[in-house]
């Protein structure tokens, strides 16, 4: 049974783990990416699950440890941080407020339909900056796992896309 | 100098984590090779992105094959005490990086067999290796795309380039067959549907290769005789050199952390 108590410092100690930030997309809260999973309070302890997005991504050593310190200010001690695997991670968890605030950051949001079929077959990506769809991929690897490189053709601006995944 | 060793009990279920976890890593580590060297900026980042997806699947595995063998292991350890003999990867992935076809085709080769591996796994009744396979499934498409594009490039590029990439066809081809060996190990864990049976992805990777070379107009070697032993520890002289690089800050100075 939860009890109100634990109900109460569960909401504390999600919107405080919420609020940390993506630290190669600073625009985005874990929660916006979907990173967040999950927070439960087990006798009287938080425990707070993320997901990566790749499995190599580096930045999971540092959300965990952001997620402890949000927590410590917070006042809610001795928090755990748990990587779940399953299910896996994917750009559908991506917010809307969240794909609005990466366009808006000049990183192309993943396109709607991800997955194989988007994978092979042709993207259109539109221009974060210009709009404009007339663009090429530079390089399927970009500056982090989950960023490729593009160029607009009509504004000649180089872009980030976050993949789709 | 007497390096310590771990000992690892080593049931079928940990038996196979592992060698799927060391196919990953050593992988990863010979990406890791490239960086700062690779033709391109673009290259580099991409050989070092695919590297890092490849260590953060080997890292999901030991993770899992510490939780089933609960003996004190965790991924520092396998990784870093375990000696060349202990190491279960395929011949294929310790190959050395030769020049960027070698790399490349060698790459190719994996993935088309990882691609499709990862999927059917996904299918697992165990519910962590289908959760890893999950995860690994989406970065093996990348790293498929991605590598069958530049052997489509480099054998339908210049005359030097064909010519690189034909030589590093043959040179690899008798270390492709041993991914689809069942291991003996592996047999209860195939009949359980723990595992899937790679001899089951033959056909979908020959399928796979014959079509990206022949559009990269160059020749696929017959099927043959292939080499093995990877699984059982017996491997080529590549794997000794690239563990003592590995492993030399833990071998040197044992439980360092920073």
């Amino acid at each position: 049974m939860v009890t109100p108590a634990a109900e109460t410092l569960r909401r504390r100690a999600w919107d405080a783990a919420a609020a940390v930030v993506d630290p190669e997309l600073p625009v985005l809260t874990i929660a916006d990416l979907g990173v967040l999973r999950d927070v439960t309070v087990r006798d009287g302890r938080v425990e707070v699950a993320i997901t990566p997005t790749y499995s190599g991504c580096p930045a999971m050593n540092v959300i965990a440890l952001e997620i402890g310190l949000a927590l410590d200010r917070a006042g809610i001690g001795g928090a755990q941080v748990r990587t779940v695997l399953s299910p896996a991670w994917t750009t559908a968890w991506l917010t809307p407020d969240g794909r609005r605030k990466l366009a808006e950051y000049g990183v192309a949001p993943p396109q709607d339909g991800a997955g194989r079929r988007a994978l092979f077959g042709t993207e259109t990506v539109p221009c974060p900056h210009c709009g404009s769809v007339h663009t090429e991929r530079l390089s399927e690897f970009g500056s982090t796992s989950c960023k490729a490189l593009w160029r607009c053709t009509d504004c000649r601006e180089p872009f980030d896309y976050f993949k789709c995944h | 100098m007497a390096a310590a060793m771990i000992t690892v009990a080593e049931t079928p279920l940990v038996r196979y984590a592992l060698a799927r976890a060391d196919d990953a890593l050593i992988l990863g580590h010979r990406l890791s090779e490239w960086c700062g060297h690779a033709p391109m900026m673009e290259e580099d980042m991409a050989l070092a992105n695919i590297g890092l997806d490849l260590i953060g699947q080997a890292r999901a595995l030991y993770g899992y094959a510490a939780e089933v063998e609960a003996a004190g292991n965790d991924e520092d350890r396998y990784a870093y005490l375990r000696d060349v003999r202990q190491y279960r990867n395929l011949l294929l992935v310790e190959q050395p990086n030769g020049d960027f076809a070698r790399t490349i085709l060698r790459q190719f080769f994996y993935s088309a067999f990882a691609d499709p591996y990862w999927r059917a796994m996904m299918g697992s009744t165990d519910p962590s290796l289908a959760a890893i396979a999950a995860k690994s499934e989406k970065e093996s498409a990348y790293h498929l795309r991605h590598s069958a594009e530049w052997v489509i490039r480099l054998g339908d590029g210049t005359d030097e380039s064909h010519a690189r990439a034909q030589a590093a066809v043959e040179e690899l081809w008798p270390y492709t067959g041993e991914a689809f060996l069942p291991d003996e190990a592996e047999r209860g864990l195939i009949a359980e549907g723990v595992v899937i049976d790679p001899e089951s992805l033959r056909d979908i990777w020959s399928t796979t290769v014959a079509a990206v070379l022949a559009e990269a107009t160059l020749a696929t070697p017959p099927t043959g005789w292939s080499q093995r032993g990877g699984r059982d520890g017996r491997h080529s002289e590549h794997l000794g050199h690239l563990l003592s690089e590995l492993q030399v800050l833990q071998r040197s100075y044992p439980g360092a952390k920073w």
